[in-house]
């Protein structure tokens, strides 16, 4: 019974969130910002270097440092 | 489990899995007819495409490949335009001083108009930037690319150009 009141309630709860749900996306036409150079992690790509340097001697790790480009999700 | 909840608890994974993928928003694809763009509220002279092919582009200032693109719409143009092509260059910069910074530098041969309020991008629903619709003479949609990428697209939008303008 309970596993059923649970369920009930999550889908009554999901149900009510999608009637009013606009998922948080940003519409190719709407990243203008996201395209702008100061967004690109590597403008600076020996300032990166250090601070990754730093990075992988704090938390032993290295490596996974991203994509290149910058967020316009041109192409 | 008892008979009733045997029956309710998949009744209701099945409510939530359903409620859980909501419905995207719709695309124009292949098809389906092309908004006027006369209606769009665009800024600029929209040119009279009536019974011609017509590739309505969609750009920005900010984008990469936008660029890289005008060139080759401009040598359509000057090859194409004679026969029944029309390209219309719609942007979606909301600033204007980027807009005609653009075009300033680019100074295309085609009409250019702007979507202030990128009301027609979201009717559209565009799926990345740039995107290019071509149009046959009724008006429908034949071909959407999406992204430019030089060497690849051009060739393959003088293909499609070339079918629909064949077409009576």
């Amino acid at each position: 019974m309970k596993s059923a009141v649970f369920l009930a309630a999550a889908a009554v709860l999901a149900l009510t969130g999608c009637a009013s749900f606009k998922p948080v996306r940003v519409q190719p036409w709407q990243r203008a910002a996201l395209a702008d150079a100061t967004m690109d992690p590597n403008r600076d790509p020996l300032g990166r270097q250090m601070a990754e340097h730093i990075s992988f001697s704090r938390e032993a790790a290295s490596g996974g440092g991203g994509v290149g480009g910058s967020g316009c999700g041109c192409n | 489990m008892s008979q009733p909840h045997r029956i309710l608890v998949p009744f209701l994974a099945a409510v939530l899995q359903a409620a859980v993928v909501c419905p995207a928003a719709a695309q124009t694809k292949a098809g389906d007819v092309f908004p006027s763009l006369a209606g769009a509220g665009l800024s600029g002279v929209v040119p009279d495409s009536a019974g011609k092919v017509v590739l309505v582009d969609f750009w920005a200032s900010w984008c990469a490949p936008c660029r890289a693109s005008f060139p080759a719409y401009a040598r359509l143009q000057s090859q194409y335009a004679p026969r029944g092509l029309v390209i219309v260059a719609v942007s979606v910069d909301e600033d204007q001083s980027d807009y005609d910074g653009f075009l300033r530098k680019f100074a295309p041969p085609f009409s250019t108009v702007r979507d202030q309020g990128q009301h027609l991008a979201a009717a559209v629903g565009i799926p990345g930037m740039p995107t290019s619709y071509l149009m046959d003479r009724s008006g429908r949609v034949r071909w959407v690319h999406e992204g430019f990428h030089s060497g690849d697209t051009e060739p393959a939008l003088r293909r499609e150009i070339e079918l629909l303008l064949s077409e009576k």
